[in-house]
């Protein structure tokens, strides 16, 4: 996050603040409220739970989702278990070490895996190590990286918020290879985490309490009634101009085609008019085109 | 994985029993003493090796702790004083060691002091819980961590013997 929002002329103020200023430039109907603490103290996880708990839109209610940008295993095990004490659903994202691979999860407590519940996930970087790491040098930041990062948390944000595509559970980025693997991880029965365990428990309830799901309905052909003028849907392009308008697709993997195609070069189906050229010279032609 | 000595003097140490943290309240309080024993044992431990590095304290509740540590290079010795807090996801998370006098003077620290691990750390200290304790964390986090870089400080220049300040 820091190297996304910090200008030059930002230097000396703490991150979330310099956050903010650059964000309220670029969109100042959004409410911000900054804290610059360490949230893994005893005094200061009290009140982070707390503003999780009552810093929704409306003062007293919850917040509607927690992100976590941090760049920390602790930080992140410290907001897991403020999110599994409280119930409360949340992302987590993050870049590798040596900068080149990145992730975002969602957790909903007792529905997903969390953070504790299995050792941290990485990225497959089919790369051999030793040419990134030096002994005795710490890790690498690609900004570029974190970009792409940002990106599709935010897009996974958008989507379970307003409710559209498929909201992903896990989504790794491999930058070596360009490669995005996504899952889902169910959670851990033996948790380490209390909470977790505990809401495990309750969304198995849940689960067992709900109707069941009919099978997939087909959609429905839209049949009116009474049709008393015989009105008919018929394709303005003929069959036979479709295909004449068509050409080969290429051999394409799956997810990808094209979004047009061209017609191998073929005999003259329609009449056409071909210019002629009549021997004058183009500033004749310009003349004539002025005196028209 | 850290070396046969630091392996041999791990092993000397005692193993903590109670998995609990600083907001476990009756709990906290048993892993306290527990911590503290491991500690005095090391302690005692190191003065016998003749190797007395370090002294540590904390707060009633525990969840601050403060001390100092030395370091002996070419028959002198540095003096050094350091801090960390609990976390509150502790024993799953170690804490984080500040050696505040040091901030700025090395790469191998985070803004404020806080020391930088190995790899290797991370991933034995999770392995471990909640069986390695405060003891642990200085055994294999703080006491490799300035054997590699006290030397590397000294030779630099960046830190200066305090009798030699004084001349």
């Amino acid at each position: 996050m820091n190297r996304l929002f910090f200008q030059p002329h930002q230097a000396g103020l703490s991150k979330v603040q310099a956050a903010e200023y650059t964000l309220r430039n670029i969109n100042p109907d959004v409410l911000f409220e900054v804290h610059n603490y360490n949230i893994t103290t005893v005094e200061n996880f009290q009140h982070f739970m707390d503003r999780i708990s009552n810093g929704g839109l409306e003062e007293g209610k919850p917040v509607d989702l927690v992100l976590s940008c941090v760049d920390n295993f602790e930080a992140r095990m410290t907001i897991n278990t403020a999110c599994n004490e409280l119930g409360q659903t949340w992302m987590e994202s993050g870049v590798s070490e040596n900068a080149v691979s990145g992730h975002i999860q969602l957790i909903i407590p007792g529905e997903s895996a969390c953070f504790a519940c299995a050792p941290p996930l990485v990225v497959a970087a089919n790369i051999d190590e030793k040419t990134l790491k030096r002994e005795g040098v710490c890790a690498a930041s690609l900004p570029t990286t974190m970009g792409v990062v940002a990106g599709i948390l935010v897009q996974n944000v958008l989507k379970f918020l307003l409710n559209f595509g498929t909201v992903s559970f896990y989504l790794g980025y491999n930058a070596m290879q360009d490669f995005f693997p996504t899952m889902s991880m169910k959670p851990n029965p033996q948790c380490d985490d209390r909470n977790c365990r505990k809401h495990q428990e309750e969304y198995k309830k849940k689960v067992a309490a709900l109707p069941k799901q009919e099978a997939i309905q087909e959609e429905e052909e839209i049949i009116h009634e009474d049709n008393e003028w015989g009105i008919e849907l018929v394709s303005e392009v003929s069959e036979e101009e479709l295909k004449n308008s068509s050409g080969p697709i290429p051999d394409l993997p799956e997810g990808i085609t094209v979004a047009y195609t061209v017609p191998k070069k073929q005999e003259d189906s329609v009449a056409e008019v071909t210019v002629e050229d009549s021997g004058e010279s183009l500033e004749d032609l310009m003349a004539k085109m002025k005196n028209m | 994985m850290a070396d046969e000595a630091t392996r041999r003097v791990v092993s000397e140490i005692p193993v903590l029993k109670t998995n609990a943290g600083p907001r476990d309240r009756e709990l906290w309080v048993q892993r306290l003493k527990e911590e503290y024993q491991s500690l005095i044992r090391y302690v005692e431990n190191n003065k016998n090796a003749d190797n007395d590095w370090f002294r540590l304290e904390s707060n009633k509740e525990g969840t601050r702790w403060f001390g100092k540590c030395w370091y002996i290079h070419d028959l002198l010795k540095y003096e050094f004083d350091i801090e960390f807090d609990i976390p509150v996801t502790y024993p799953a998370t170690a804490p984080e060691i500040a050696v505040p006098e040091l901030d700025g003077k090395t790469a191998k620290m985070y803004r404020g002091g806080k020391i930088c691990l190995t790899d290797h750390f991370k991933p034995l200290w999770a392995r471990n819980v909640p069986k390695f304790g405060l003891a642990h964390l200085m055994a294999l986090g703080l006491g490799p961590w300035l054997a590699v870089e006290i030397p590397d400080l000294i030779q630099k220049g960046v830190i200066q013997h305090k009798e030699k300040c004084n001349q």
